[in-house]
């Protein structure tokens, strides 16, 4: 038998069958639903009278256009609330379990999967959410899809889908303190661009990655997309089996003991080869921040924005448009830009984590002025960890606004904007043109830079505002 | 599905490189529960901020080709920015290349997608730029037509099988109902269900 990649076992496991010049039909595990993108696929089938294929592997809950104030059950935006009160119905009619304002379980989609224990190692997984590659971090294989997509895998079980090119992705050498697994991911965007990965499914090797915890890791897999990678994934370990071990939706038992040696089997084997490799150092790396209008447009913290002269031709009209729109000059420094908002949240890092980071940056110290900054937990269980932690008395007493789980300003859907002509500092994964509200400014950062920066009301990096020695893997 | 064999007509030129979906439909108009209603907002940001935008241009009026750079549809995976294409109109794109998932939703929807040269996309936006640009897309032969000369295009086997016959993906999977049943009977799965947590 010749060595296979994790990817590779994952595939093959799931083809159902393939002819001759057609996709593979491929069968997907479990099914992921929010409320902006699921009604037009209930719609489909209800048009065609087709019944749901198994509802009991489905799991919905509202989180992209839903208010993150207090008294959020009042949406005021008409066309936010018929979509909420969509998904409310059709889950019922259907029998799909859906975590609704009151459920405690609440939260961005990719955030509450995982916290669940639905996401598991081996299995295929989608939504209708380009973030999905995160449940990579668990060794499956998840992948965001459009509604008719999810029309066929509600209908049927299984998609349509060419193989996919597989891609290492290596990371060389330690973090050094302040620099975190955010600034990891942002450094393979820059390195390979925004399209850098296409067409492939990402697996990630390294010794960082085997010493990040599962907020880490998950991270660093939500970003694949943004460098065009259909999914990113790591192979699973203790570090994943002790995850997940309890959760709701883990195996019990002896079903256990099955399944963790099921998945020790998928990991890749020793001489298995991918269609691509690379390898990034992140020895000496420092602090990432986005300069630009796309996530590769990504430089260290202490470094300058481009000099467009310098680019590559095919990127300079691009870069132009970006620094237009973005009001920086080439060649100035980035290092204290000065920020009107910050925000820490979303399904990059709006984990438990992440709070904790910024909590630890914050204590003590006072947010600028000038800046406004929301801190959004990803779920509802984030949100009651944070209070059990008094996270959430940190925040306020720095002056941080500490919200209701949600998407929030990661895009902008809901009430939760940027102003236009102001300039935000994110942990979110997307600076695209008006993401955060339109004509606003976004620089993508880890949680620490962001409250750093919040502190300072201009970009700077952590490492002044960490405590003692604290050494990241 | 309808059956599509052949498309033909005028090019509009948005010489864009990754031009991604937010550009394509913002967010603030998803909030909708249907597949319509989209195509008044297509590339509205722009449409507002550019008056000269080839959108606003009357030249440009009833194109059904439009003709870009490289990854185009990058971004989010929202499906809306091919409903909003083919709802203002737009049959096909021709470019240097596509995002993924864009690429997958437009099959699904009657939206061609052609990928061409660097080269002969330059030419093609010259030609467009200066005067009116008219194509014929012959999807059976895989050709593209103007005036007396012709440029092949790749087109997924199984994409062109679908537009040609007019069958949707669905109708396909719902045909193999069979193989499917019996091969989640023999699946092995960890998840602790029934119990509803
Ligand atoms: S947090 Fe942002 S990226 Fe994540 S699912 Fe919500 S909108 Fe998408």
């Amino acid at each position: 038998m010749s060595a296979k990649s994790i990817i590779d076992k994952i595939w093959q496991a799931h083809v159902v069958k393939q002819l001759q010049g057609h996709p593979a039909v491929f069968a997907i595990d479990f099914v992921l639903l929010h409320e902006v993108t699921s009604a037009q696929a209930f719609a489909t089938l209800k048009e065609r009278d087709i019944p749901l294929f198994s509802p009991e592997t489905c799991l919905a809950t509202i989180d992209h256009s839903i208010p993150t104030r207090k008294n959020r059950h009042e949406i005021f935006d008409l066309q936010a609330k018929n979509q909420v009160e969509t998904l409310r119905q059709n889950t019922r009619l259907a029998g799909i379990t859906f975590y609704d304002f009151e459920s405690q379980h609440q939260g961005i989609v990719h955030v509450v999967g995982p916290e669940m224990g639905a996401t598991q190692p081996g299995m295929t997984l989608v939504c209708g959410d380009s973030h999905t590659s995160t449940h990579g971090a668990f060794g499956a294989l998840a992948f965001g899809i459009g509604t008719s997509v999810l029309t066929h895998v509600l209908a049927t079980g299984c998609l349509l889908l060419q193989k996919p090119k597989t891609m290492k992705v290596h990371f060389k050498g330690r973090l050094s303190p302040g620099v975190y697994a955010k600034d990891a991911i942002m450094k393979l965007l820059a390195t390979i661009g925004i399209g850098g990965a296409t067409g492939h499914v990402i697996e990630y090797t390294g010794e960082i990655i085997r010493n990040m915890t599962m907020e880490e890791r998950m991270t660093v897999c939500n970003m694949s997309i943004e460098c065009g990678a259909r999914a990113g994934l790591i192979a699973p370990d203790e570090t994943t089996f002790n995850y997940l071990k309890n959760k709701p939706y883990a195996p019990v038992q002896d079903k256990w003991q099955n399944a963790v040696e099921h998945w020790k089997s998928l990991c890749s084997d020793d001489d298995c080869t991918y269609d691509r490799v690379i390898e990034i150092d992140v020895n000496n790396l420092v602090p990432m921040v986005s300069w630009g209008t796309n996530p590769g447009q990504t430089i260290g913290i202490d470094e300058t924005v481009p000099k467009i002269s310098q680019l590559p031709e095919n990127e300079q009209s691009m870069a132009r448009q970006a620094l237009d729109y973005i009001q920086l000059k080439e060649a100035q420094p980035i290092l204290g830009t000065p920020v009107e908002w910050a925000f820490i949240g979303s399904c990059t890092n709006g984990r438990i984590e992440d709070l904790r980071q910024a909590a630890s940056i914050l204590e003590g110290q006072q947010v600028h002025p000038q800046v406004t900054f929301y801190i959004v937990p990803g779920s509802e269980a984030v949100l009651a960890q944070a209070k059990k932690e008094g996270l959430d008395q940190i925040f306020e007493q720095a002056g941080a606004d500490f919200r209701m789980p949600g998407c929030s300003m990661c895009l902008g859907m809901n009430d939760d904007k940027v102003p236009a002509g102001e300039r935000c500092i994110s942990s979110t994964n997307r600076n695209f043109v008006g993401r955060q509200g339109s004509g606003s400014f976004t620089h993508l950062a880890s949680p620490a830079t962001v409250a750093a920066s919040a502190i300072a009301g201009k970009i700077v990096p952590p490492n002044e505002f960490i405590k003692g020695s604290q050494v990241h893997g | 599905m309808d059956k599509i064999t052949a498309i033909k007509g005028n090019v509009i030129p948005l010489k864009m490189n990754d031009v991604d979906t937010d550009l394509i439909i913002p967010a603030q108009y998803l909030t909708s529960v249907s597949t319509k209603g989209y195509g008044e907002h297509l590339f509205q940001r722009l449409k507002e901020s550019d008056k000269q935008f080839v959108f606003n241009q009357t030249a440009y009026q009833g194109a059904n080709i439009l003709l870009t750079g490289n990854n185009f549809g990058c971004g989010s995976s929202r499906e809306h920015a091919v409903w909003a294409l083919r709802e203002a109109g737009i049959q096909a794109i021709i470019g240097h290349s596509f995002a993924d998932i864009f690429a997958s939703n437009s099959a699904k929807n009657g939206l061609l997608l052609i990928t061409l040269s660097e080269g002969l996309i330059a030419d093609f936006f010259q030609q467009a730029s200066s005067s009116q640009l008219v194509l014929y897309i012959d999807v059976v032969e895989k050709k593209i037509r103007l005036e007396g000369t012709h440029y092949d295009f790749d087109m997924d086997p199984f994409v062109q099988y679908c537009f040609t016959n007019g069958l949707d993906e669905l109708d396909y999977l719902l045909s193999c109902k069979d193989d499917i049943g019996m091969f989640k009977q023999k699946q092995k799965s960890f998840l602790t269900l029934g119990e509803k947590p």
